[in-house]
């Protein structure tokens, strides 16, 4: 298993959708055969059609507002000492998330292939809202599968997609997370394909899904080449990325220009959701080293039993909160590009806190599992290193949890 | 060569110029030994026995079969429990086929060989995997046909007729037609006459192969649908063992009512 240079990630797989000859795939019902292939040879399509492209650096650049700011954190490099830490704040999109960038390209494929709904499933509520606001936008009915867990701790987000005029769905199977939202959603598509677009949210699912929310979240990566090109005339000779890894889409788009260097120039880190400190349970099958097996159609590290019955998660994080990852993150531990690791919620909270004292930026509980990374290695680490952390998310969706545990809201 | 016991059945219900009736519930669904005991009073109605084996994430069941896979696993279920059903189900007199169904991840981390294997030990005859299509299930149904255990291919509307012919090619003595667009147990949302235009369909690209219709058929509809060469009821059997517990009746007694009457209505 090697990665091949020049070549994006998202299109290393072979004739089967399989990443490294055994991540992804397409694990699907019969019925889903078709849909799926359909799906395949538009998105193929249309990835190589200008007019297509073009339509989507319009909406990209003129309504979810990329590219978006990279800054320097002054105060807390000086107040941790060692390497230079910046971000890359892409809670500046339009809605506050990277997720507005796939469901954007997924709305402008639903109405290329002429549908007129739309189904996606969320967990920290940014997939679902972000659909319903480029949902509402290109004129498509929206529908959104949260779990019922996730419905409660979320509440923000659940109120801007009921605004959108999205219809949202319940579910209250399993653990009422993401996962059962996912299979939920699924379920739906199984039984409504002919009419309706299924938005994965992030880069999970059968192989095509994986793709196309890669293909959307590289934009991240593309943009901040060229400001780190801008602010320090060349890539340093030490750098880090690091990136929460939930299902991995963020994390993916942020680090897709850079896995062809040498990783002992630009180190790519992913930080999993290690749940509550006291708790066995976790969200981190990377980190943890979870068995293989397949979760919603694709091959991949994820967390079960010995049976094979997917095993509940737990993570103050419900973007994190996932039993599986993508089959790209999977390959790229595999093959050793990119380090794995966890932080707890504990040290996601510690970090919110350090971070929302010392700089203007309010990173959701996601990043904040990336930010207690930089600020535990950082101190360590010489002042020409630097680190970048991606700031995915904006932690308004979090107010209720954080006046919970830390008494106060930024 | 002689005849599967799968190939038997057909053959049988054939001579009796009526489908093939066969029955889903999920193993250890409400628990072990009533599971097993629904299993043998069924026995005598029904043609062929499916037996799920439940998974807690399923992308293709609807409610009736989720919440028996739920309660299942709840009860403690555990992939063991099937094969132990089975073979003690195996040793009754008038013991049927049995086919289990299920989801790969299950038969991923039980090992294929392993699983096959006990799936011979146990006396199992046909497997139905939800989510390894074709062609990516062409080396394990190879695998199967080597134990003489028959990897039963699925088709459904969505299948091209080009697909289809390479499925059937590919397929062992019996194909699972899916009726409609929907998980298990939707309500019917095609006409039942339509349901068998696609299967005359299917039926002429290789006559030999016996097609079962399943996925929303219900005691109201499987009259309408006896011309074909077997029929699958799953979610109202579920449902049966739901309403027994609610109403704290003997599932066990319930479901050897429902599938004689299912039985009724398509001699």
């Amino acid at each position: 298993m090697k990665l091949k240079k020049g070549i994006p990630l998202i299109d290393q797989h072979d004739k089967n959708g399989l990443w490294g000859g055994k991540f992804g795939g397409n694990f699907i019902p019969e019925t889903l055969k078709k849909p799926v292939e359909d799906l395949n040879i538009l998105f193929e399509k249309l990835r190589k059609d200008k007019n297509f492209i073009k339509e989507r650096d319009y909406y990209f650049k003129n309504w979810i507002n990329t590219p978006t700011p990279f800054i320097k954190l002054e105060n807390i490099t000086k107040h941790l000492g060692g390497a230079q830490i910046w971000a890359k704040v892409v809670s500046e999109l339009n809605g506050g998330a990277h997720k507005i960038l796939n469901s954007t390209v997924h709305c402008l494929i639903a109405k290329r292939a002429g549908r007129k709904y739309i189904v996606g499933d969320t967990g920290a509520g940014y997939a679902g809202k972000m659909l319903s606001m480029s949902a509402k936008k290109f004129g498509l009915k929206c529908k959104i599968f949260m779990g019922a867990k996730d419905i409660k701790r979320q509440k923000p987000n659940v109120d801007a997609m009921k605004k959108n005029g999205a219809e949202i769905f319940p579910v209250y199977t399993g653990s009422q997370t993401l996962v059962d939202a996912v299979s939920e959603c699924m379920r739906y598509w199984v039984a409504n394909n002919d009419t309706t677009h299924l938005c994965v949210g992030s880069t999970v699912g059968p192989a095509v899904f994986i793709k196309i929310c890669g293909w959307s979240t590289s934009q991240i990566s593309r943009e901040l080449k060229v400001q780190i090109k801008e602010e320090f005339g060349e890539i340093p000779s030490k750098l880090k990325l690091i990136n929460c890894v939930g299902g991995g889409s963020s994390s993916y788009g942020f680090w897709n220009e850079f896995i062809d260097y040498d990783k002992k120039q630009i180190e790519l880190i992913g930080v999993e959701a290690g749940g509550p400190k006291k708790s066995k349970k976790h969200a981190a099958p990377l980190t943890n080293n979870s068995k293989m097996g397949v979760l919603h159609g694709s091959m991949q590290y994820v967390i079960q039993n010995s049976d094979g019955q997917i095993e509940e998660t737990e993570s103050i994080s419900a973007g994190l909160d996932y039993s599986g990852v993508s089959a790209l993150h999977c390959f790229l531990k595999d093959v050793g590009r990119a380090r794995y690791t966890s932080a707890t919620d504990e040290e996601a909270l510690e970090a919110y806190k350090l971070i929302t004292k010392y700089e203007n930026l309010n990173p959701s509980l996601e990043p904040s599992h990336a930010f207690s990374e930089a600020c535990k290695i950082a101190p360590r680490l010489s002042n020409d290193t630097v680190i970048i952390v991606n700031s995915c998310g904006d932690a308004q969706k979090d107010r209720d949890i954080l006046k919970k545990r830390l008494g106060r809201y930024k | 060569m002689s005849l599967s016991p799968i190939s038997l059945v057909f053959r049988r219900c054939k001579k009796e110029k009526r489908p093939a009736l066969l029955t889903y519930i999920v193993a250890g669904d409400p628990n072990k030994k009533k599971s097993l005991n629904i299993l043998k009073s069924i026995s005598e109605n029904a043609d062929i026995l499916e037996l799920g084996v439940g998974h807690s994430t399923p992308i293709a069941d609807g409610g009736q079969i989720q919440t028996s896979s739920y309660r299942a696993i709840k009860n403690g279920f555990k992939m063991k429990d099937t094969f132990q059903i089975v073979k003690r189900y195996k040793k009754i007199k008038n013991s049927k086929p049995v086919i289990l169904m299920g989801y790969y991840n299950m038969i991923y981390q039980y090992g294929e060989n392993k699983f096959l294997k006990k799936c011979k030990q146990s006396g199992v005859s046909g497997l139905i995997v939800v989510d390894l299509p074709w062609p990516e299930n062409k080396n394990f149904a190879k695998k199967c046909k080597k134990k003489s255990i028959s990897f039963v291919q699925l088709l459904s509307p969505t299948t091209s007729r080009i697909r289809m012919k390479k499925i059937i090619k590919d397929s062992h003595e019996m194909c699972y037609y899916i009726s409609m667009l929907s998980t298990t147990g939707g309500k019917l949302k095609v006409s039942p006459k339509k349901i068998l235009e696609n299967y005359n369909k299917i039926k002429k690209i290789n006559k030999a192969k016996n097609i079962v219709i399943g996925f929303g058929i219900t005691r109201k509809t499987i009259a309408s649908l006896k011309k074909s060469d077997g029929l699958v009821i799953g979610s109202e059997l579920c449902k049966g063992i739901t309403d027994s517990i609610k109403n704290g009746h003997n599932p066990v007694k319930k479901l050897s009512l429902m599938v004689k009457s299912l039985k009724r209505r398509i001699v």
